[in-house]
């Protein structure tokens, strides 16, 4: 990816980053976050996918190894920034148009509960082109067309560089849906999204 | 031309304002993300390209309007959906209900019942049948009926047995239903203690007494506004020293009425009403 690209989206204002991962995910997470200054000042909103039943162990994990907090989100909280928001195992969750957070039990979306689609999908109509889109590593299809609404609004569409993911279906299913504004591997991600939300 | 964020958000307004007006059902105070998605999907499926083009279908067609509002109302639920509540159910709150002469619970949005009949297979195998009410609301009555008969798929039973086993049920999952072709018929000795009722939370009032109300991942879909309102609702309807029980990703903490109560279970949202302070 060119520097000049990077350098061209500086100039806009970005609000939230939403950020979908599927298989791999617990390794590709641990890698990516605590690329994140301890001042980030940007939401971060993840739908990883995840068995119904999971606890609250990995945002706790992950809080331990970033230098932002990470947790599972609530329904109905504000949106804040520098926080990492977890989609609650067996809920979807969404952006309200007042960027509150909200989660639904509707019935799963490609087969997922979280979805990464549903959220990109609701934060897209909220922030526009203020938001960027990021498609991790995953055997699942999902999450293509929520990047491909997030690119529709006008925002960033980023994905994890097929060669680099511990499974390549979702960035590749991703990269043919979306014209991608860029194709990276994780730790360089990590440094872009640091410098957008400079 | 684009369709923006904003416009969407007045589309949708508006639609939600013409349903009140003409129909008198108010999803005005519903969490939009959902509401949008459940409305696109209605359209998707009746071949309507625009939120103000499903507005006029709904004003001038009355069955569009019904095929809208069961789109709109409906939400899935299973049977014992998180295992860890229903042992935290029967460990902090069954001991109580022992005590009490006449129990009386509400299931506030039960929608097609899964979670009503997964509590009265609970209270059964605790003893707790002899002088039990529960009252089984919804708003949407399609689902209702579905309740009420208690008639499942069964290739959703094995799911719900899997999750019987997870809280640790004192018996088989099969005594407790009859499998007739594909679905499984709830036994009629489980409805004996439940009645099935219309109910609106948005514009009805309270049921007296209770002592316990369950309403889990139903006011997710209500704006914080309606939520404050329905929490108030619940702590009316609730004696001192009733449980009321929520999904648990939800949370009583932006209710103004949420110093009324104390936490029981903080990891699975189970909240008890306060006993009122003697001299205050």
């Amino acid at each position: 990816m060119k520097k000049s690209i990077a350098k061209n989206f500086l100039a806009l204002d970005y609000e939230a980053i939403v950020m979908g991962v599927s298989a791999g995910g617990f390794q590709a997470l641990t890698i990516l976050l605590p690329c994140l200054p301890k001042n980030f000042s940007l939401p971060v909103l993840i739908v990883q996918h995840t068995i119904p039943n999971a606890d609250d162990f990995f945002p706790g994990y992950l809080s331990q190894k970033a230098h932002v907090p990470v947790r599972h989100a609530v329904d109905k909280e504000p949106v804040m920034p520098g926080i990492v928001y977890l989609a609650p195992p067996d809920y979807h969750l969404m952006v309200e148009y007042d960027r509150t957070l909200s989660l639904s039990v509707d019935d799963p979306v490609n087969f997922a509960r979280p979805s990464i689609d549903v959220l990109f999908e609701t934060a897209a109509a909220v922030y526009g082109p203020h938001l960027v889109g990021v498609i991790l590593t995953g055997a699942s299809a999902d999450g293509s067309l929520g990047l491909k609404a997030v690119k529709d609004a006008g925002g960033l569409a980023i994905v994890q560089h097929p060669r680099t993911a511990e499974v390549d279906f979702m960035p590749k299913s991703a990269i043919r849906t979306v014209e991608v504004d860029a194709i990276l591997p994780l730790k360089a991600i990590g440094k872009m999204l640091a410098r957008l939300a400079d | 031309m684009e369709i923006t964020a904003e416009t969407e958000h007045i589309e949708i307004r508006l639609l939600l304002e013409a349903i009140y007006l003409k129909y008198g059902y108010d999803f005005r105070s519903y969490a939009e993300a959902s509401i949008s998605r459940r409305i696109k999907r209605n359209m998707r499926l009746n071949g309507c390209p625009h939120i103000s083009e499903l507005q006029h279908r709904i004003l001038h067609d009355a069955r569009a309007f019904q095929q809208l509002m069961t789109d709109l109302s409906v939400s899935v639920t299973e049977m014992f959906r998180n295992p860890d509540f229903y042992q935290s159910l029967r460990q902090q709150i069954v001991p109580g209900l022992l005590q009490i002469p006449f129990v009386k619970i509400w299931c506030a949005g039960c929608a097609s019942g899964e979670e009503v009949y997964s509590l009265a297979i609970l209270l059964k195998e605790e003893g707790v049948t002899q002088q039990l009410q529960i009252y089984a609301t919804d708003i949407n009555e399609s689902a209702l009926q579905i309740a009420e008969k208690g008639i499942y798929p069964l290739d959703k039973v094995k799911e719900y047995t899997s999750n019987y086993h997870r809280i640790n049920g004192r018996g088989d999952f099969v005594d407790y239903y009859t499998a007739l072709y594909d679905n499984a018929v709830m036994r009629s000795g489980l409805k004996r203690n439940i009645t099935f009722a219309h109910h609106n939370m948005v514009t009805d009032g309270s049921f007296g007494e209770m002592n316990l109300i369950l309403c889990r991942n139903v006011m997710i879909y209500f704006n914080r506004d309606l939520q404050n309102r329905v929490f108030q609702l619940f702590c009316d309807s609730l004696i001192p020293g009733g449980f009321l029980c929520l999904g648990s990703r939800e949370t009583i903490q932006y209710a103004n009425c949420a110093n009324q109560f104390d936490p029981v279970n903080v990891h699975e949202k189970i909240y008890r009403k306060k006993f009122p302070c003697p001299g205050l």
